[in-house]
Protein backbone atom coordinates (compact mmCIF):
# COMPACT_ATOMS: atom_id res chain seq x y z
CA UNK A 1 0.00 0.00 0.00
CA UNK A 2 2.57 2.61 0.83
CA UNK A 3 4.93 1.26 -1.59
CA UNK A 4 2.05 1.67 -4.28
CA UNK A 5 1.79 5.13 -2.87
CA UNK A 6 5.33 6.16 -3.05
CA UNK A 7 5.75 4.81 -6.47
CA UNK A 8 2.53 7.19 -7.71
CA UNK A 9 3.95 9.90 -6.42
CA UNK A 10 7.66 9.32 -8.24
CA UNK A 11 5.41 8.45 -11.15
CA UNK A 12 3.54 11.87 -10.87
CA UNK A 13 7.13 14.05 -10.35
CA UNK A 14 9.45 12.30 -12.94
CA UNK A 15 6.84 14.06 -15.69
CA UNK A 16 7.54 17.18 -14.27
CA UNK A 17 10.64 19.23 -15.04
CA UNK A 18 12.75 22.14 -13.66
CA UNK A 19 13.96 24.30 -16.46
CA UNK A 20 17.44 26.16 -15.71
CA UNK A 21 19.41 29.11 -17.25
CA UNK A 22 22.50 29.04 -16.85
CA UNK A 23 25.07 31.27 -17.12
CA UNK A 24 28.22 29.67 -18.57
CA UNK A 25 31.98 30.74 -19.25
CA UNK A 26 34.92 28.07 -20.29
CA UNK A 27 38.17 30.14 -18.94
CA UNK A 28 38.56 33.10 -17.19
CA UNK A 29 39.43 35.05 -20.44
CA UNK A 30 36.14 33.54 -22.36
CA UNK A 31 32.82 35.23 -23.10
CA UNK A 32 30.10 34.03 -20.48
CA UNK A 33 27.21 32.70 -23.04
CA UNK A 34 23.98 31.04 -21.79
CA UNK A 35 22.58 27.79 -22.16
CA UNK A 36 19.12 25.84 -20.82
CA UNK A 37 18.83 22.55 -19.14
CA UNK A 38 15.54 20.63 -18.37
CA UNK A 39 15.87 18.33 -14.83
CA UNK A 40 13.48 16.06 -13.60
CA UNK A 41 12.15 17.28 -10.89
CA UNK A 42 12.26 15.46 -7.36
CA UNK A 43 10.28 16.69 -4.08
CA UNK A 44 12.44 18.83 -1.94
CA UNK A 45 14.93 19.67 -4.59
CA UNK A 46 17.56 22.23 -3.93
CA UNK A 47 20.09 23.85 -6.47
CA UNK A 48 22.94 21.97 -5.89
CA UNK A 49 20.86 19.04 -6.50
CA UNK A 50 19.73 19.58 -9.61
CA UNK A 51 23.49 20.61 -10.49
CA UNK A 52 24.40 17.30 -10.22
CA UNK A 53 21.63 16.06 -11.71
CA UNK A 54 23.21 18.18 -14.84
CA UNK A 55 26.62 16.80 -13.88
CA UNK A 56 25.34 12.85 -14.15
CA UNK A 57 23.71 13.91 -17.53
CA UNK A 58 25.16 16.70 -18.90
CA UNK A 59 22.69 17.36 -21.88
CA UNK A 60 21.05 20.53 -22.60
CA UNK A 61 17.29 21.38 -23.62
CA UNK A 62 18.26 20.62 -27.00
CA UNK A 63 19.20 17.38 -26.53
CA UNK A 64 22.81 17.77 -27.00
CA UNK A 65 25.66 16.44 -24.67
CA UNK A 66 27.46 19.74 -22.86
CA UNK A 67 30.09 19.84 -20.32
CA UNK A 68 28.62 19.20 -17.19
CA UNK A 69 28.57 22.96 -14.87
CA UNK A 70 31.13 23.81 -12.54
CA UNK A 71 30.60 24.87 -9.41
CA UNK A 72 32.07 25.30 -5.70
CA UNK A 73 30.28 23.87 -2.40
CA UNK A 74 31.13 22.30 0.81
CA UNK A 75 29.12 22.53 3.66
CA UNK A 76 25.16 22.26 2.22
CA UNK A 77 24.44 23.84 5.57
CA UNK A 78 25.28 27.45 4.74
CA UNK A 79 27.54 28.37 6.99
CA UNK A 80 30.79 27.90 4.87
CA UNK A 81 29.58 30.44 1.43
CA UNK A 82 31.52 28.59 -1.11
CA UNK A 83 28.19 27.80 -3.09
CA UNK A 84 27.43 31.41 -3.56
CA UNK A 85 26.13 32.14 -6.77
CA UNK A 86 23.69 34.50 -8.81
CA UNK A 87 20.10 33.14 -8.62
CA UNK A 88 17.19 34.61 -10.17
CA UNK A 89 19.28 38.35 -9.95
CA UNK A 90 20.07 37.83 -6.80
CA UNK A 91 23.65 36.60 -4.88
CA UNK A 92 22.89 33.54 -2.14
CA UNK A 93 23.90 30.29 -1.31
CA UNK A 94 22.93 27.39 -3.81
CA UNK A 95 22.39 24.92 -0.38
CA UNK A 96 19.68 26.86 0.90
CA UNK A 97 17.91 27.76 -2.65
CA UNK A 98 15.28 25.57 -2.70
CA UNK A 99 13.75 24.68 -6.44
CA UNK A 100 10.10 25.09 -4.73
CA UNK A 101 10.44 28.41 -3.68
CA UNK A 102 12.13 29.61 -6.84
CA UNK A 103 9.99 30.85 -10.11
CA UNK A 104 11.33 29.17 -13.12
CA UNK A 105 13.40 29.82 -15.19
CA UNK A 106 15.52 29.67 -12.55
CA UNK A 107 18.66 31.69 -13.95
CA UNK A 108 22.49 30.81 -12.03
CA UNK A 109 24.98 33.19 -13.16
CA UNK A 110 28.43 33.59 -11.16
CA UNK A 111 28.91 36.97 -8.97
CA UNK A 112 30.60 38.91 -10.68
CA UNK A 113 32.30 41.25 -8.38
CA UNK A 114 34.99 38.37 -8.61
CA UNK A 115 36.79 37.13 -10.89
CA UNK A 116 35.10 33.81 -12.99
CA UNK A 117 37.31 31.06 -13.10
CA UNK A 118 34.91 28.76 -15.09
CA UNK A 119 31.38 28.48 -15.23
CA UNK A 120 29.89 29.44 -11.18
CA UNK A 121 33.15 29.35 -9.79
CA UNK A 122 34.41 32.56 -8.75
CA UNK A 123 37.89 33.36 -6.74
CA UNK A 124 36.85 35.32 -3.60
CA UNK A 125 40.91 35.74 -2.98
CA UNK A 126 40.04 39.29 -2.82
CA UNK A 127 38.13 39.03 0.42
CA UNK A 128 40.61 37.07 1.99
CA UNK A 129 43.59 39.09 1.42
CA UNK A 130 41.39 42.03 2.57
CA UNK A 131 40.82 40.19 5.78
CA UNK A 132 44.62 40.18 6.27
CA UNK A 133 44.65 43.50 5.70
CA UNK A 134 42.10 44.98 8.17
CA UNK A 135 44.27 42.28 10.59
CA UNK A 136 40.73 40.41 11.00
CA UNK A 137 42.54 38.21 14.10
CA UNK A 138 43.34 38.29 17.71
CA UNK A 139 47.19 38.39 18.13
CA UNK A 140 48.64 36.05 20.78
CA UNK A 141 51.75 34.52 19.46
CA UNK A 142 54.26 35.43 21.38
CA UNK A 143 57.52 33.61 22.54
CA UNK A 144 56.32 33.20 26.08
CA UNK A 145 53.02 32.49 27.38
CA UNK A 146 50.74 35.34 27.63
CA UNK A 147 48.49 33.72 30.01
CA UNK A 148 44.53 34.18 30.53
CA UNK A 149 43.06 37.19 28.66
CA UNK A 150 40.45 39.53 29.97
CA UNK A 151 37.32 37.76 30.68
CA UNK A 152 34.30 38.52 27.64
CA UNK A 153 31.07 39.17 29.52
CA UNK A 154 28.20 36.78 28.25
CA UNK A 155 26.14 38.97 27.09
CA UNK A 156 28.61 40.72 25.05
CA UNK A 157 29.57 37.33 23.83
CA UNK A 158 26.21 36.11 22.44
CA UNK A 159 25.92 39.88 20.70
CA UNK A 160 29.42 38.87 18.81
CA UNK A 161 28.37 35.73 18.09
CA UNK A 162 25.98 37.25 15.89
CA UNK A 163 28.80 39.23 13.96
CA UNK A 164 31.23 36.14 13.96
CA UNK A 165 28.35 34.19 11.26
CA UNK A 166 30.10 36.16 9.06
CA UNK A 167 31.20 33.39 6.48
CA UNK A 168 32.91 35.67 3.87
CA UNK A 169 30.86 34.19 1.04
CA UNK A 170 30.96 37.55 -0.65
CA UNK A 171 27.22 37.84 -1.23
CA UNK A 172 27.21 41.86 0.27
CA UNK A 173 29.63 42.45 -1.58
CA UNK A 174 27.98 41.37 -4.89
CA UNK A 175 25.10 43.12 -3.25
CA UNK A 176 27.02 46.40 -2.80
CA UNK A 177 27.21 49.38 -5.26
CA UNK A 178 30.31 50.59 -4.31
CA UNK A 179 32.20 46.97 -4.50
CA UNK A 180 33.25 46.94 -8.44
CA UNK A 181 36.35 47.28 -10.81
CA UNK A 182 36.23 51.03 -10.55
CA UNK A 183 37.22 51.13 -6.70
CA UNK A 184 39.36 49.58 -4.20
CA UNK A 185 36.04 48.97 -1.27
CA UNK A 186 36.69 46.19 0.59
CA UNK A 187 33.22 45.76 1.17
CA UNK A 188 30.92 46.03 3.73
CA UNK A 189 31.63 41.95 5.50
CA UNK A 190 35.62 43.28 6.56
CA UNK A 191 34.24 46.24 8.23
CA UNK A 192 31.74 44.28 10.02
CA UNK A 193 34.89 41.99 10.84
CA UNK A 194 36.87 44.73 12.25
CA UNK A 195 34.26 45.55 14.45
CA UNK A 196 33.37 41.57 15.90
CA UNK A 197 37.63 41.47 16.49
CA UNK A 198 37.66 45.37 18.52
CA UNK A 199 34.42 44.43 20.55
CA UNK A 200 36.83 41.26 21.96
CA UNK A 201 38.53 41.56 24.91
CA UNK A 202 42.12 40.59 23.49
CA UNK A 203 41.81 41.70 20.45
CA UNK A 204 40.65 45.32 21.35
CA UNK A 205 44.24 45.83 22.07
CA UNK A 206 45.23 46.02 18.53
CA UNK A 207 42.07 48.26 18.02
CA UNK A 208 44.00 51.22 16.32
CA UNK A 209 45.93 48.84 14.04
CA UNK A 210 42.68 47.96 12.51
CA UNK A 211 41.10 51.55 12.11
CA UNK A 212 44.35 52.96 10.51
CA UNK A 213 43.60 49.50 8.11
CA UNK A 214 39.32 50.80 8.16
CA UNK A 215 40.80 54.01 7.33
CA UNK A 216 43.02 53.43 4.21
CA UNK A 217 42.02 53.70 0.24
CA UNK A 218 38.97 51.04 -0.56
CA UNK A 219 37.90 51.39 3.50
CA UNK A 220 35.48 52.65 5.37
CA UNK A 221 34.75 56.09 3.61
CA UNK A 222 33.98 54.52 0.47
CA UNK A 223 30.85 53.39 2.08
CA UNK A 224 27.89 54.89 0.06
CA UNK A 225 24.95 53.79 2.59
CA UNK A 226 23.06 51.95 -0.20
CA UNK A 227 22.38 49.71 2.46
CA UNK A 228 21.91 46.52 0.02
CA UNK A 229 24.23 44.38 2.24
CA UNK A 230 21.73 44.03 5.29
CA UNK A 231 19.16 43.08 2.74
CA UNK A 232 21.51 40.52 0.98
CA UNK A 233 23.13 39.20 4.22
CA UNK A 234 22.23 35.35 4.47
CA UNK A 235 23.26 35.25 7.94
CA UNK A 236 21.24 38.46 9.26
CA UNK A 237 24.46 39.97 10.57
CA UNK A 238 23.73 43.95 11.21
CA UNK A 239 26.39 45.32 8.45
CA UNK A 240 25.02 48.30 8.37
CA UNK A 241 24.99 48.67 11.99
CA UNK A 242 28.74 47.72 12.18
CA UNK A 243 29.24 50.20 9.52
CA UNK A 244 27.96 53.20 11.27
CA UNK A 245 29.80 51.88 14.40
CA UNK A 246 33.01 52.28 12.73
CA UNK A 247 31.95 55.30 11.52
CA UNK A 248 31.79 56.16 14.54
CA UNK A 249 35.30 54.94 15.80
CA UNK A 250 37.44 55.96 13.55
CA UNK A 251 35.61 59.80 13.88
CA UNK A 252 36.88 59.38 17.46
CA UNK A 253 40.23 57.22 16.97
CA UNK A 254 41.34 60.24 13.77
CA UNK A 255 40.08 62.97 16.29
CA UNK A 256 42.17 61.61 19.22
CA UNK A 257 45.26 60.83 16.71
CA UNK A 258 44.74 64.12 15.53
CA UNK A 259 44.48 66.29 18.60
CA UNK A 260 44.85 64.17 21.30
CA UNK A 261 48.84 63.11 22.98
CA UNK A 262 50.97 60.07 21.85
CA UNK A 263 48.29 57.46 22.95
CA UNK A 264 47.68 54.38 20.83
CA UNK A 265 44.91 52.56 22.23
CA UNK A 266 41.81 54.24 24.52
CA UNK B 1 55.15 65.32 -20.87
CA UNK B 2 56.84 62.76 -19.01
CA UNK B 3 56.98 65.32 -16.20
CA UNK B 4 53.32 66.36 -16.22
CA UNK B 5 52.47 62.60 -15.79
CA UNK B 6 54.82 62.28 -13.30
CA UNK B 7 52.89 65.40 -11.84
CA UNK B 8 49.65 63.60 -12.13
CA UNK B 9 50.38 60.88 -11.09
CA UNK B 10 51.63 62.30 -7.94
CA UNK B 11 48.52 63.63 -7.66
CA UNK B 12 47.12 60.82 -8.01
CA UNK B 13 48.76 58.86 -5.47
CA UNK B 14 48.21 61.74 -2.99
CA UNK B 15 44.22 61.61 -3.30
CA UNK B 16 44.38 57.42 -2.96
CA UNK B 17 46.48 58.03 0.25
CA UNK B 18 43.92 60.70 1.86
CA UNK B 19 41.01 59.27 0.39
CA UNK B 20 39.50 58.73 3.77
CA UNK B 21 40.21 62.24 4.76
CA UNK B 22 38.86 63.68 1.53
CA UNK B 23 35.76 61.44 1.31
CA UNK B 24 35.14 62.59 4.81
CA UNK B 25 36.06 66.23 4.27
CA UNK B 26 33.22 66.20 0.81
CA UNK B 27 30.71 64.76 3.41
CA UNK B 28 31.23 67.78 5.58
CA UNK B 29 31.82 70.45 3.02
CA UNK B 30 27.74 69.48 1.58
CA UNK B 31 26.18 70.34 5.26
CA UNK B 32 28.87 72.78 5.98
CA UNK B 33 29.27 75.19 4.39
CA UNK B 34 26.88 74.08 1.26
CA UNK B 35 23.99 72.90 2.99
CA UNK B 36 23.93 76.03 4.88
CA UNK B 37 24.24 78.49 2.37
CA UNK B 38 21.36 76.58 0.26
CA UNK B 39 18.88 77.30 3.04
CA UNK B 40 20.28 80.28 3.56
CA UNK B 41 19.87 81.51 -0.66
CA UNK B 42 16.37 79.79 -0.80
CA UNK B 43 15.55 81.98 2.42
CA UNK B 44 17.01 85.06 0.83
CA UNK B 45 15.11 84.13 -2.54
CA UNK B 46 11.59 83.58 -0.54
CA UNK B 47 11.91 87.71 -0.31
CA UNK B 48 10.48 87.52 -3.70
CA UNK B 49 7.35 86.44 -2.48
CA UNK B 50 7.14 90.32 -0.87
CA UNK B 51 7.69 91.90 -3.90
CA UNK B 52 9.97 93.78 -5.69
CA UNK B 53 11.08 95.63 -3.72
CA UNK B 54 11.83 93.56 -0.76
CA UNK B 55 13.62 91.02 -3.13
CA UNK B 56 15.96 93.85 -4.17
CA UNK B 57 16.43 94.80 -0.66
CA UNK B 58 17.50 91.65 0.44
CA UNK B 59 19.87 90.81 -2.47
CA UNK B 60 21.14 94.36 -2.29
CA UNK B 61 22.39 93.53 1.21
CA UNK B 62 23.95 90.16 0.36
CA UNK B 63 25.30 91.54 -3.01
CA UNK B 64 26.96 94.42 -0.94
CA UNK B 65 28.28 92.37 2.13
CA UNK B 66 31.86 93.54 3.47
CA UNK B 67 34.40 91.23 2.25
CA UNK B 68 31.93 89.66 -0.20
CA UNK B 69 34.17 88.54 -2.64
CA UNK B 70 36.38 86.54 0.41
CA UNK B 71 33.30 85.47 1.46
CA UNK B 72 32.23 83.79 -2.04
CA UNK B 73 35.21 82.05 -2.48
CA UNK B 74 35.84 80.56 1.03
CA UNK B 75 32.10 79.67 1.93
CA UNK B 76 30.90 78.94 -1.83
CA UNK B 77 33.28 78.63 -4.61
CA UNK B 78 35.68 76.23 -2.83
CA UNK B 79 34.05 74.24 -1.06
CA UNK B 80 31.02 73.80 -3.63
CA UNK B 81 34.02 72.69 -6.43
CA UNK B 82 35.75 70.19 -4.29
CA UNK B 83 32.38 68.69 -3.31
CA UNK B 84 30.94 69.11 -6.95
CA UNK B 85 34.34 67.06 -8.71
CA UNK B 86 34.67 64.84 -5.93
CA UNK B 87 31.22 63.92 -5.89
CA UNK B 88 31.36 63.13 -9.93
CA UNK B 89 33.98 60.71 -9.07
CA UNK B 90 32.06 59.14 -6.15
CA UNK B 91 28.98 59.02 -8.34
CA UNK B 92 30.84 57.50 -11.75
CA UNK B 93 32.62 54.59 -9.79
CA UNK B 94 29.34 53.81 -8.33
CA UNK B 95 27.49 50.66 -10.44
CA UNK B 96 23.88 51.52 -9.84
CA UNK B 97 21.92 47.94 -9.09
CA UNK B 98 18.15 49.53 -8.22
CA UNK B 99 16.42 47.08 -10.39
CA UNK B 100 18.15 44.22 -8.66
CA UNK B 101 17.40 45.95 -5.29
CA UNK B 102 14.73 48.21 -5.01
CA UNK B 103 15.05 49.12 -1.83
CA UNK B 104 13.77 52.37 -0.56
CA UNK B 105 17.50 53.02 0.91
CA UNK B 106 19.36 51.62 -2.69
CA UNK B 107 16.85 54.49 -4.64
CA UNK B 108 17.85 57.07 -2.56
CA UNK B 109 21.54 56.42 -3.05
CA UNK B 110 20.78 56.13 -7.04
CA UNK B 111 18.97 59.46 -6.68
CA UNK B 112 21.54 61.07 -4.88
CA UNK B 113 24.15 60.26 -7.49
CA UNK B 114 21.75 61.47 -10.44
CA UNK B 115 21.00 64.83 -8.40
CA UNK B 116 24.51 65.21 -7.32
CA UNK B 117 25.23 65.05 -11.58
CA UNK B 118 22.36 66.98 -12.40
CA UNK B 119 23.17 69.94 -10.12
CA UNK B 120 26.99 70.22 -11.32
CA UNK B 121 25.62 71.34 -14.92
CA UNK B 122 22.44 73.44 -13.34
CA UNK B 123 24.56 75.20 -10.66
CA UNK B 124 27.12 76.19 -13.12
CA UNK B 125 24.32 77.42 -15.62
CA UNK B 126 22.80 79.16 -13.30
CA UNK B 127 26.48 80.71 -11.86
CA UNK B 128 27.01 81.58 -15.67
CA UNK B 129 23.48 83.45 -15.69
CA UNK B 130 23.65 85.31 -12.51
CA UNK B 131 27.13 85.55 -11.18
CA UNK B 132 29.37 85.58 -14.05
CA UNK B 133 27.05 88.14 -16.26
CA UNK B 134 27.56 90.35 -12.88
CA UNK B 135 31.13 90.40 -13.26
CA UNK B 136 29.88 91.39 -16.60
CA UNK B 137 28.38 94.47 -15.43
CA UNK B 138 24.90 93.17 -15.57
CA UNK B 139 22.47 94.25 -12.55
CA UNK B 140 21.34 91.47 -10.14
CA UNK B 141 18.19 92.44 -9.71
CA UNK B 142 14.58 90.91 -9.10
CA UNK B 143 14.59 91.79 -13.40
CA UNK B 144 17.33 89.56 -13.94
CA UNK B 145 14.97 86.90 -12.60
CA UNK B 146 11.90 87.35 -13.81
CA UNK B 147 13.67 87.81 -17.58
CA UNK B 148 15.41 83.83 -17.25
CA UNK B 149 12.02 82.43 -15.75
CA UNK B 150 9.52 84.46 -19.15
CA UNK B 151 11.26 81.87 -20.82
CA UNK B 152 9.12 78.47 -19.61
CA UNK B 153 11.51 75.57 -20.25
CA UNK B 154 13.88 78.22 -17.92
CA UNK B 155 11.49 77.85 -15.00
CA UNK B 156 11.16 73.81 -15.50
CA UNK B 157 14.38 73.68 -15.61
CA UNK B 158 14.77 75.77 -12.50
CA UNK B 159 12.44 74.06 -10.55
CA UNK B 160 14.06 70.87 -11.17
CA UNK B 161 17.09 72.44 -10.73
CA UNK B 162 15.46 73.83 -7.16
CA UNK B 163 13.85 70.30 -6.30
CA UNK B 164 17.35 68.61 -6.69
CA UNK B 165 19.09 70.70 -4.70
CA UNK B 166 16.85 70.40 -1.76
CA UNK B 167 16.76 66.41 -2.12
CA UNK B 168 20.49 66.26 -2.34
CA UNK B 169 21.07 68.37 0.68
CA UNK B 170 18.17 66.55 3.14
CA UNK B 171 19.29 62.68 1.51
CA UNK B 172 23.24 63.86 1.93
CA UNK B 173 22.23 65.14 5.97
CA UNK B 174 20.95 61.76 6.52
CA UNK B 175 24.04 60.00 5.31
CA UNK B 176 26.59 62.22 6.58
CA UNK B 177 25.03 60.94 10.18
CA UNK B 178 25.50 57.75 9.37
CA UNK B 179 29.06 58.86 8.04
CA UNK B 180 30.03 60.32 11.13
CA UNK B 181 28.57 57.87 12.96
CA UNK B 182 26.17 59.79 15.05
CA UNK B 183 22.97 57.82 13.61
CA UNK B 184 23.82 53.80 14.08
CA UNK B 185 20.73 51.87 15.21
CA UNK B 186 18.53 51.09 12.74
CA UNK B 187 15.58 52.87 14.82
CA UNK B 188 17.90 56.16 14.30
CA UNK B 189 18.38 55.73 10.87
CA UNK B 190 14.92 55.46 10.24
CA UNK B 191 13.58 58.30 12.49
CA UNK B 192 16.49 60.85 10.69
CA UNK B 193 14.93 59.41 7.29
CA UNK B 194 11.56 60.87 8.77
CA UNK B 195 13.35 64.01 10.09
CA UNK B 196 15.06 64.75 6.30
CA UNK B 197 12.03 64.06 4.49
CA UNK B 198 10.77 66.86 6.59
CA UNK B 199 13.57 69.09 5.56
CA UNK B 200 13.08 67.77 2.20
CA UNK B 201 9.71 69.14 2.07
CA UNK B 202 10.34 72.30 4.30
CA UNK B 203 13.06 73.67 2.10
CA UNK B 204 11.44 72.84 -1.41
CA UNK B 205 8.32 74.78 -0.65
CA UNK B 206 10.15 77.71 0.48
CA UNK B 207 12.11 77.23 -3.04
CA UNK B 208 9.18 76.47 -5.22
CA UNK B 209 7.25 80.00 -3.26
CA UNK B 210 10.39 81.85 -4.15
CA UNK B 211 10.89 81.02 -8.55
CA UNK B 212 7.07 81.03 -8.64
CA UNK B 213 7.19 84.57 -7.42
CA UNK B 214 9.33 85.81 -10.43
CA UNK B 215 6.76 84.59 -12.67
Amino acid sequence: MAENAVKERNEATAAKTVQFKIQRQDSPESSPYWETFNVPYRQNMNVISALMEIRRNPVNSEGKKTSPIQWEMNCLEEVCGACSMVINGRPRQSCTALVDQLTQPITLEPMRTFPVVRDLVVDREVMFDSLKKVKAWVPIDGTYDLGEGPRMPERKRQWAYELSKCMTCGVCLEACPNVNDKTNFIGPALISQVRLFNAHPTGAMNRDERLDALMQDGGLAECGNSQNCVVACPKGIPLTTSIAAMNRAASVYSFKRFFGSDHMVD
Amino acid sequence: MSACLSVLRGVKDFMRDSDFGLRRLHSLLGILPIGLFLTQHLIINHFATQGVEAFNRASDFMGNLPFVLWLEWIVIYIPLMFHAFFGLYIAFTAKPNTSRYGTYRNWMFFLQRITGVFLVIFIAWHIWQTRVQKAFGAEVDFDMMADIVANPLMLAFYVVGIVSATFHLANGFWSFLVTWGITQSPRSQRISTFVMMGLFLVLSVIGIRAIFAFV
